[in-house]
């Protein structure tokens, strides 16, 4: 995934000179991830920015370049890292647009690793994507395979909204697969077909006795489990990975569970005020009716990101999303 | 470290007045003065309109015309704006419709109280504290990485320079020698908070040399000191030397807001010590003194300005309280998320409430951002 990402930014920034990237520690090392690797030779260091240790610098001078028509690409070097950047996201990048009577909208990326599952130090497993869901006029977005991770980003960059792009750390290099040479669309980015592109869930297994809702680095997670579902009890789960948390492909989302009639959703954040609790209140709002058993939830604990030591006991793993398959399906 | 203070205009008798700003011809200080006077009767029009229960809260600028038609003036047409909510109208020196800006106090969005800041070269109106410093920052950065001769130039107070956005926008902008402006209004009040419980250092501007540029200290009371600082400052930023800070060193002459009671917390004889320093007469008077205008032609830009104020509340009045829609618009750039057209849908099948008004000032004292409601 991380060479899909380097990839996907290396194809927009040839193609479209008001691309820049900025952050900690990106250009002459390529971050800390190397998502950016190589770019500083490519591009040169007006366009490939390492910035001083400061996340609202970061952030605020990415709204201020585009506001001069740049399109900013701000790199967060670790998921709990981003707090002292979240005024300018919130009150700003959020605001732009509707304080400018749609014509200036803060046409930024803000790229955030995150999640647990890497044995990193405290304060680098967050999984912070329902702060950000729930503020009017952010997209957020996460993808989980490389073909994903590169489409999605580069329409998230000629997408004119803010886009907080939330990279899974844990399947950066353990999900591979093949990246065709250009993305899907069309690089000009023109022809709104970013709205596509980055606002549908895909369906990642076929299935029809459970829906599975997920997104990042639990996809690989619950297509193990649907695996030995299918194995041991003959169940059909369809694993609908939803690539966009705001907003929710409401559409794509019904229908999985209708026609499934039973649904769960699993995330590593914790569970309150969560996507699980919004997916699982529109499923109930929408397809109550088609049910055979309320929506299950596997989800991180309302604790905080523990100490990596117990990190395998917060994240959900495959045996816990059977347990909460296996729930919903005896119900 | 130096606690000079940049003066250009005296008081016409003990102290003297200093050179007129390299540059500046006789029709450039009518011009200057006219903006003052716009400036003045906007915020003297806005205040009574508060009063009258026209507009809602609102954050008054009596006595700081000159920190922003000086600074202004010695921008170019290119470069950038950035107000704090302090420096609420100056956009209409820019070519903002009074009227909109009037309205955005009156509560009202959308098309009707923000405009298209690519057109003015002028920002929104930041309300948080100092946060609009990295995207002045950020701006000028872009048309630096562009090769254009734009610089930005962002308006906030002494209680800003306690704020991290303050400090990583200064430090941004020094390390990539970026033509901001950092012009602080050092008017010694932020709220109740007074300068000496704000900071531990003398001034503001020394701050600037913990980011290795110049710091400058102007008397925030006389429009030409602050023209001839920023003046400074902008041709050093475009000929590649980096950001300055520039404090205007003043005092609150009015209230933080129209909510705000400075009785309860400052005495205000001081204010009233200051008062004979604020810009408007100050200028006035330098003109006269020097044979620039004489009263009549004073009177009649004093006239001038009423009326397009007044025509300004005209306009606000006409507009419609904005419609429902107006939640939905604008969110996105990219279109609606179909949550909107059901939220919409919801509204429609309700009755609307009366049209909202803004609360009616209030009998007893406040502080704060918001008029007390009435008791009841």
């Amino acid at each position: 995934m991380v060479e899909a990402l380097n990839l996907g930014l290396r194809q927009v920034m040839a193609k479209d000179d008001r691309v820049v990237v900025l952050g900690q520690d990106i250009a002459q090392t390529g971050g800390v991830f190397r998502v950016t690797a190589g770019l500083l030779d490519e591009f040169g260091d007006d366009r490939v920015i390492d910035t001083p240790l400061a996340e609202a610098g970061i952030v605020g001078s990415a709204i201020g370049m585009s506001l001069y028509g740049m399109l900013p690409v701000a790199e967060i070097q670790f998921d709990a890292f981003v707090y002292p950047g979240f005024e300018q996201i919130v009150v700003h990048a959020a605001r732009y647009a509707w304080r400018t009577r749609g014509q200036c909208p803060a046409s930024i990326v803000v790229r955030i690793p995150y999640g647990g599952g890497v044995r990193a130090p405290e304060l680098h497993s967050d999984c912070p994507e329902a702060l950000f869901t729930h503020v009017p006029g952010l997209k957020v977005v996460s993808p989980s395979t490389p073909g994903d991770a590169r489409d999605m980003l580069v329409a998230a960059i000629l997408d004119p909204d803010p886009v907080i792009f939330m990279e899974p750390k844990r399947i950066y290099r353990s999900v591979r697969g093949d990246v065709s040479d250009e993305p899907s669309f069309s690089l000009a980015g023109d022809d709104g077909i970013y709205n596509t592109v980055i606002s549908h869930a895909r369906t990642a297994r076929a299935g029809g006795d459970l829906a599975v809702f997920t997104y990042g680095a639990t996809v690989p997670l619950c297509m193990d489990a649907a695996g030995t579902l299918s194995a041991d009890e003959g169940v059909e789960a369809r694993v609908v990975d939803l690539r966009s948390l705001y907003p929710l492909d409401a559409g794509a989302i019904i229908a999985a569970a209708s026609e499934c009639r039973r649904a769960l959703v699993v995330h590593e954040a914790p569970r309150m005020a969560g996507i699980g609790a919004e997916v699982s209140s529109l499923i109930h709002e929408r397809a109550m009716a088609d049910l055979d058993a309320p929506v299950g939830r596997v989800t991180g604990f309302d604790v905080p990101s523990p100490q990596f030591a117990n990190e395998d006991d917060y994240l959900p793993s495959v045996d816990r999303i059977l347990a909460g398959a296996r729930a919903v399906l005896s119900w | 470290m130096t606690t000079e203070v940049l003066r250009v205009i005296g008081d016409g008798a003990g102290v003297p007045d200093n050179d007129v700003p390299e540059g500046l011809s006789n029709k450039d200080l009518v011009a200057i003065y006219r903006w003052l006077v716009l400036l003045r009767t906007f915020d003297e029009r806005a205040v009574a309109l508060q009063r009258q229960g026209r507009i809602g809260t609102y954050a008054l600028y009596w006595g700081e015309e000159g920190t922003q038609a000086g600074p202004l003036y010695a921008c170019d047409d290119r470069d950038w704006l950035f107000p704090s909510y302090r420096q609420n109208a100056i956009g209409v020196l820019r070519g903002v419709a009074p009227s909109t800006v009037l309205a955005w106090w009156r509560g009202y969005g959308g098309r009707h109280g923000f405009w298209n800041p690519r057109e003015h070269r002028t920002a929104p109106i930041c309300v948080p504290i100092a946060t609009h410093l990295p995207h002045a920052v950020g701006l000028a950065w872009a048309a630096k990485i562009r090769r254009d001769p734009v610089a930005s130039i962002a308006w906030f107070g002494d209680g800003a320079t306690s704020e991290g956005d303050f400090h990583e926008a200064m430090n941004f902008a020094s390390v990539f020698k970026v033509a901001t402006i950092f012009f602080c209004v050092n008017n010694q009040w932020a709220i109740s908070t007074p300068f000496s419980k704000q900071t531990a250092t003398e001034t503001i501007a020394e701050k600037a040399a913990a980011y290795a540029m110049p710091g400058v200290r102007v008397d925030g009371f006389d429009p030409l000191a602050c023209y001839a600082a920023t003046h400074q400052a902008l041709e050093r930023g475009r000929n590649g030397g980096g950001p300055t800070l520039i404090e205007a060193f003043c005092y609150r002459l009015g209230a933080h807001g129209t909510a705000d009671d400075p009785k309860l917390y400052r005495d205000e004889s001081e204010a009233q010590r200051w008062r004979a320093l604020e810009p408007v007469n100050r200028m006035a008077a330098f003109l006269l003194r020097r044979g620039v205008l004489d009263d009549e032609e004073l009177q009649s830009i004093g006239a001038e300005a009423k009326r397009t104020i007044a025509e300004a509340v005209q306009d606000m009045e006409a507009i419609e309280q904005p419609g429902r829609e107006i939640l939905f618009d604008h969110v996105y750039a990219s279109g609606r998320p179909w949550s909107f057209d059901e939220g919409l849908a919801e509204l429609q099948g309700t009755d609307r409430p009366p049209a909202v008004k803004p609360l009616a000032p209030q009998p007893g004292p406040s502080t704060g951002d918001a008029e007390a409601p009435a008791e009841t």
